[in-house]
């Protein structure tokens, strides 16, 4: 399943970060994120329930980033 | 400006003046004379210190934390708070430290304004989402939300309203607006009956559509989903600038470390004096020197940009690596039928010996007015005025020959050479490319009309274009005719054809131009996309054209070209070139400019204040320069 979610991040290089923590959470199979749009695109593994692992992700993506913001 | 970037123009304004308050108060006032002096006058600074910056060491600091260390956060922190060290032991000269963070923040502030005002314009240039479809309600208009519409609904839309959902006008006459999806600025007349495709603007009347697809499925929604998702699609150029941004700060910081204590220590080795403070001051130098922030957005800057700019154009690129790849194409592959041509059956060419044209035309069109044979239409289409079909009488459809029957009671002989010759006429054998009709009146030879899928006006123009533009071969691919397709090929001046192709044999064919060109040479297949995806997905990149409403094409090919205009094929390399030129031109100036800068810090040619002027100014420049591959428009 994949989810589109709207982000707030300030930099370029803030949003990689931000993809490579999302997709090296568990229950993400893969993460995109775009920062010209503020979008983030988040592809999940099977049977995994969105909201849960988003919280993790966003969690993941403060650790990297503390300005960032992931609307889910 | 948001919240958020006011907020920080207050603090660089706040900041600023008290570190220019503190300096002309410290002319006057001795601090050294008094006890405690260096430490107030400490304390004063610190206050602009901490309003300008307290942000960056909180960020450094939590990267720290979260094992994050190496990003330009951290780079500012230590740099600035190691400046403000040497100035408490040495120079007791702060303001350096404020005025690099003062600087890199008004840099911050700039390049957040840039990012923010180029992505509002390119979010306008892709205003065509639809808010709302009016549905009619006990003969009251009431708005829904597009998704909620089910199909086969009637839905009304009022002049100067968005088109939301794809259907089939059932009432009312309009003229569309179709420039937001094609970049085409002329406008489109339907009327009852005429397919209509969402994000089209209604000018004139009142409209009622019958919806034939839901909201989600709708031309409009599919156009946003591949733009927006566009820059997931990562060109190389994208995927060096992180993985450089990732090597490259650590790699500095390092480079910092050696250049504070090397020098001193082989110094001391050899004798002379270790001079500390001026290593450590070049190497908080160095490090403020290297931030890499106008190469790590100027890059996806001209990419989003270049994609928004083009899709303005009527030209949708699916992802930034199909942008990069269009850049590099040199041989351009394309379809015949619905590519260079029309696709569709016309009158091209009218012969006639003593009568006139257009009654020769009117003879042929009325004989053949009861006939359903394309070539009737395209007769009567010719025509253009109505056929009275009254003035016919005695129609004999003679199948594969023709048509004979009296017009006005003149008898008229309507059909090919086989009908000609049945009849005992002499007639002058054409030797045209296309459906030739002959026509006789009154047991005479009068004339033919020439019947042929006609090229597009631009067709000749957009080849050239192509072969100015650099292009090495264009080739053309088609099913048709060998006797067709070369004489197109000529009037094209098209490099190649191949002819008589089936569907399979486009692909082979392709295959094998793949296999005889340069490994950094690409080549681009165009066609019309609804036969042609087998093709559009094997050749290097895959441009499909006049895609107004055909999913099969926006999911076959990485780039769509909107509407039917082959002068697009060239338009679309032309962006992509000049977007490829601002991001070289962008990496090569912020790396090569950095690369000096660090060099002159190493050798102490370079003070903390030209450090941050110099990364701000590269930064503003890249980004400004960023910009410009939005604009495509007169390409």
């Amino acid at each position: 399943m994949k989810k589109s979610y709207e982000i707030e991040v300030d930099c370029a290089n803030c949003a990689n970060k931000m993809e490579e923590a999302a997709a090296n959470t568990p229950g993400v199979k893969s993460a995109n994120v775009n920062f010209m749009a503020l979008k983030m695109t988040v592809e999940f593994e099977e049977g995994q329930d969105p909201k849960k692992v988003m919280e993790a992700v966003l969690a993941n993506c403060k650790k990297v980033e503390d300005d960032c913001e992931i609307f889910f | 400006m948001n919240k958020k970037q006011k907020k920080m123009l207050k603090r660089i304004i706040a900041a600023a003046i008290m570190m220019i308050v503190l300096k002309v108060a410290g002319i006057f006032i001795p601090f050294g004379k008094i006890p405690f002096g260096n430490l107030l006058l400490f304390a004063l600074y610190m206050v602009p210190y901490l309003t300008i910056g307290y942000d960056i060491l909180r960020k450094a600091w939590k990267g720290i934390r979260n094992h994050q260390v190496f990003d330009e956060n951290f780079l500012m922190a230590v740099a600035t708070v190691g400046a403000i060290i040497v100035a408490l032991i040495e120079s007791g000269d702060y303001t350096e430290a404020i005025a690099v963070m003062l600087f890199y923040q008004i840099g911050e502030l700039f390049q957040s304004i840039a990012v923010g005002k180029s992505r509002k314009n390119i979010s306008e240039l892709m205003d065509i989402r639809p808010d709302y479809a009016n549905i009619e309600v006990d003969g009251q208009l009431r708005q829904v939300s597009p998704d909620e519409v089910a199909i086969g609904s009637i839905i009304v839309v009022q002049p100067g309203e968005k088109v939301p959902i794809d259907g089939v006008v059932e009432e009312g006459t309009s003229t569309l607006n179709t420039s937001a999806l094609t970049g085409e600025s002329l406008p489109r007349e339907v009327q009852a009956g005429d397919e209509i495709i969402s994000g089209c603007i209604n000018m004139s009347g009142l409209l009622r559509i019958r919806t034939t697809k839901e909201f989600g499925e709708s031309t409009v929604s599919k156009i946003l989903d591949l733009v927006e998702n566009s820059s997931s699609k990562k060109s190389r150029s994208e995927n060096f600038i992180s993985k450089f941004a990732k090597y490259y700060t650590p790699a500095v910081c390092y480079s910092a470390l050696v250049l504070a204590f090397l020098p001193p220590i082989i110094n001391l080795v050899i004798g002379n004096s270790p001079e500390w403070g001026t290593w450590v001051y070049r190497a908080l130098t160095f490090l403020v020197t290297s931030c890499p922030c106008a190469l790590v957005i100027s890059i996806p800057l001209s990419f989003f940009a270049g994609i928004g700019g083009a899709s303005h154009e009527g030209v949708l690129i699916k992802g930034s690596n199909y942008l990069e790849t269009l850049a590099q194409t040199k041989y351009v592959v394309f379809d015949k039928t619905g590519t260079m041509t029309q696709g569709v059956f016309e009158v091209s060419d009218i012969e006639s010996k003593d009568l006139p044209k257009e009654q020769v035309l009117e003879y042929a069109a009325l004989a053949e007015s009861f006939s359903s044979h394309p070539i009737s239409k395209s007769l009567q289409k010719a025509y253009q005025k109505k056929i009275d079909q009254n003035r016919v009488t005695d129609v004999e459809e003679i199948s594969g020959h023709g048509v004979t029957a009296k017009v006005d009671g003149v008898p008229v002989a309507v059909g090919n050479d086989k009908l000609m010759r049945s009849l005992g006429l002499s007639y002058d054998a054409c030797d045209k490319i296309g459906t030739i009709v002959y026509v006789a009146v009154n047991g005479r030879y009068e004339g033919y009309i020439l019947i042929s899928d006609l090229l597009k006006p631009t067709s000749k123009e957009a080849i050239s274009a192509l072969h100015r533009g650099g292009i090495k071969k264009t080739v053309m691919l088609t099913g048709d005719r060998a006797a067709v397709a070369s004489q197109v090929a000529k009037e094209l001046g098209v490099d190649e054809v191949y002819s008589e192709l089936l569907p399979a044999d486009k692909v082979t064919k392709v295959e094998e131009l793949l296999e005889k060109k340069g490994a950094k040479e690409k080549l681009a297949f165009v066609g019309d996309g609804i036969n042609d995806a087998p093709v559009l997905s094997r050749a290097d990149i895959g441009i499909a054209m006049g895609a107004l409403g055909s999913d099969a094409a926006i999911e076959a090919a990485d780039i769509v070209l909107m509407d039917d205009d082959p002068l697009k094929i060239s338009k679309a390399i032309k962006i992509s070139r000049k977007c490829l030129r601002i991001v070289y031109e962008n990496t090569y100036f912020a790396i090569g400019i950095k690369l000096l800068c660090l060099v002159l810090v190493a050798l102490g040619y370079a003070n903390m204040w030209f450090a941050i002027f110099a990364d701000v100014g590269v930064m503003v420049i890249a980004v400004v320069n960023a910009i410009r591959a939005l604009f495509v428009k007169n390409l």
